[in-house]
């Protein structure tokens, strides 16, 4: 995936136009005072990605490297896409993208990097999609483009939480 | 169970609502023994403070027993404990250095995204005061659930009474580092604006740190004759003009270090506060800051300005010259309860620290409206009320 700087040293996703090669870019960096290896084994297990991130209904493996993913849309609806690993670096970063037959064109990469000092390790989310056009186009587009930020800024801030706290602080006074 | 909660701008009430459950694996539930009303629960009873819910519990000093914890609680069923009003999980960076709130963890993610925006970083999490805080419920209850449970409570030994505990969980730590921002010195003088709690805890904790003289500043005399008792000077600001006085008992030098005690809803007729408080009642997240312009110009060249009083959105005309050309330091801040529980509790258990005196009324729960109508209406009189849920 693209994360070239052009003329800064600005993230992508900072970037007043965070389109490139097609992709509509969002994501987040979050400080995790846990050691680097120890996160990235966490999210290395994809079957632990359901724990902080709440929108994902079911993650089904369908290769070594291949899983589809069912994603809870607004209003009921689901939506389905399968990827690929494509590389991985261990303790380093791991990096992902749509199968050819995928009907949601995605790229992403999550990196994990010491933060200064003891204050643990930096966490990088980069997310690149285009909404496919039709049906699904809208249930896509309302799910990533409401707020592109929002949810990969929430699920960042659980995944810290979890792995901080060891558990997700909530309001909620009640059980179910 | 029965718990006092929020119905809009001056409209709070004693309903029945739901008991509280363990949810998360290091939560608490409490039984309340005692819980206050804080100067700060006035801003949402005035509706200054963004974020209420109608039905919301109100509460953030509090203590009580031990009635049920969860798998990785380090707490005990029946250990009497008071709760720090700071919601923080012990183990982020911010806990790490004792900033306890400036917890990245307590305030859950979809309740950071409003004051991410207002204050570019997301705030901590408390109990009972609005969800921009995270909307955890409040102590001012029968019951109350306690996330973290931990890192936050601390265990009370047997022989002190709630009335000389109770106040750890705020106000005292408040006071304390408020005192502790103003960086006294012995050959100091201090000034502290306004005479409520707080004010009256930094007072103390001033004159436990060694300040030369310490001036309070207040308009109700019973307010300042509670100040005196600790040995300080003081100004009554509805007789005496404060800056003059403040030169004149400094000998012309100005306080060395100044604290705002008062907050957002500062009193009183000055230009600037009537401006501010027309401001503040059309809805334009504007604070009144008349009490802290006024520090800010009387303290000394090169002094220091502590600011505990809760301001919640913007202030104009801040002195920022004064600020810049005299050369002064600012430290302010919600405070890092957790910091300082140990130390002032053993302090209340040697005598260096009474607690008590701030108390004027102890009310059942039930009388809670009654309580929070009388302490925003008569402030000479009604300087702290206890609630007794049980
Ligand atoms: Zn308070
Ligand atoms: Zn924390």
């Amino acid at each position: 995936m693209s994360t070239d700087q052009t003329s800064d040293s600005a993230p992508l996703r900072a970037r007043k136009d965070d389109k490139a090669d097609g992709f509509t870019y969002v994501g987040r960096s979050v400080t995790i005072n846990r050691p680097r290896h120890e996160l990235f084994a966490f999210w290395r297990d994809f079957q632990n990605l359901s724990t902080f991130m709440e929108n994902i209904e079911a993650i089904e493996f369908t290769g070594p490297d291949r899983a589809v993913w069912t994603v809870r849309a607004p209003a009921g609806t689901e939506v389905q896409f399968e990827t690929e690993i494509v590389d991985i670096v261990d303790d380093t970063s791991i990096t992902w993208r749509s199968t050819p037959d995928s009907p949601i064109k995605t790229e992403g990469r999550v990196t994990f990097a010491d933060a200064p000092g003891n204050r643990g390790t930096i966490v990088t989310a980069d997310i690149g999609y285009t909404p496919p056009a039709g049906d699904l186009g809208r249930v896509v587009a309302k799910l990533f483009m409401a707020e592109p930020n929002i949810q990969a800024r929430h699920e960042l801030k659980r995944f810290k939480m979890l792995m901080e706290a060891g558990e997700i602080a909530t309001p909620i006074n009640h059980r179910n | 169970m029965r718990a006092l909660t929020w119905h809009g701008i001056n409209d709070v009430r004693v309903d029945t609502v739901p008991d509280p459950e363990i949810i998360n694996p290091r939560d608490a539930i409490l039984r309340i023994t005692s819980t206050a009303i804080c100067g700060s629960d006035l801003h949402l009873y005035d509706g200054v403070i963004p974020g209420m819910k109608q039905g919301d519990v109100l509460g953030h000093e509090f203590m009580g027993i031990v009635e049920e914890v969860g798998p990785n609680s380090s707490l005990e069923v029946g250990q009497r404990v008071v709760v720090p009003f700071t919601i923080s999980c012990g183990h982020c960076f911010f806990c790490q250095q004792q900033q306890f709130s400036a917890c990245d963890n307590g305030n859950p993610v979809e309740n950071q995204d409003a004051s991410e925006k207002l204050y570019g970083h997301a705030m901590g999490a408390a109990f009972g005061y609005s969800h921009l805080t995270g909307g955890y419920a409040g102590g001012q209850a029968e019951y109350v659930r306690v996330p973290f449970s931990d890192v936050g409570p601390i265990v009370i030994p047997d022989g002190l009474d709630d009335e000389q505990v109770l106040f750890l969980s705020d106000i005292l730590p408040t006071g304390w580092m408020a005192a502790e921002n103003a960086g006294i010195g012995p050959d100091d003088t201090v000034a502290v604006w306004g005479c409520g709690p707080v004010g009256l805890f930094a007072v103390q904790s001033a004159m436990i740190m060694g300040a030369a003289q310490v001036i309070a500043i207040d308009h109700h005399p019973h307010r300042l004759e509670l100040a005196a008792r600790f040995g300080a000077r003081t100004i009554n600001f509805e007789q005496t003009h404060v800056d003059e006085a403040l030169m004149e008992m400094t000998g012309g030098l100005g306080p060395d270090a100044v604290i705002d005690a008062v907050g957002m809803e500062a009193h009183g007729f000055a230009l600037d506060n009537v401006v501010d408080a027309v401001k503040q009642k059309v809805g334009v997240g504007a604070d009144r800051g008349h009490a802290l312009r006024q520090a800010i110009l009387a303290v000394r060249k090169g002094g220091r300005v502590s600011v505990p009083g809760v301001y919640g959105g913007m202030l104009d005309k801040w002195p920022l010259g004064a600020m810049m050309e005299k050369g002064l330091e600012l430290r302010s801040g919600q405070t890092h309860v957790q910091r300082y529980t140990r130390d002032l509790l053993e302090r209340i258990q040697r005598g260096e620290i009474d607690s008590t005196f701030l108390i004027s009324h102890c009310l059942p729960l039930e009388e809670a409206p009654t309580g929070y109508k009388n302490f925003r209406d008569k402030q000479n009189e009604w300087t702290k009320v206890v609630l007794r849920p049980h």
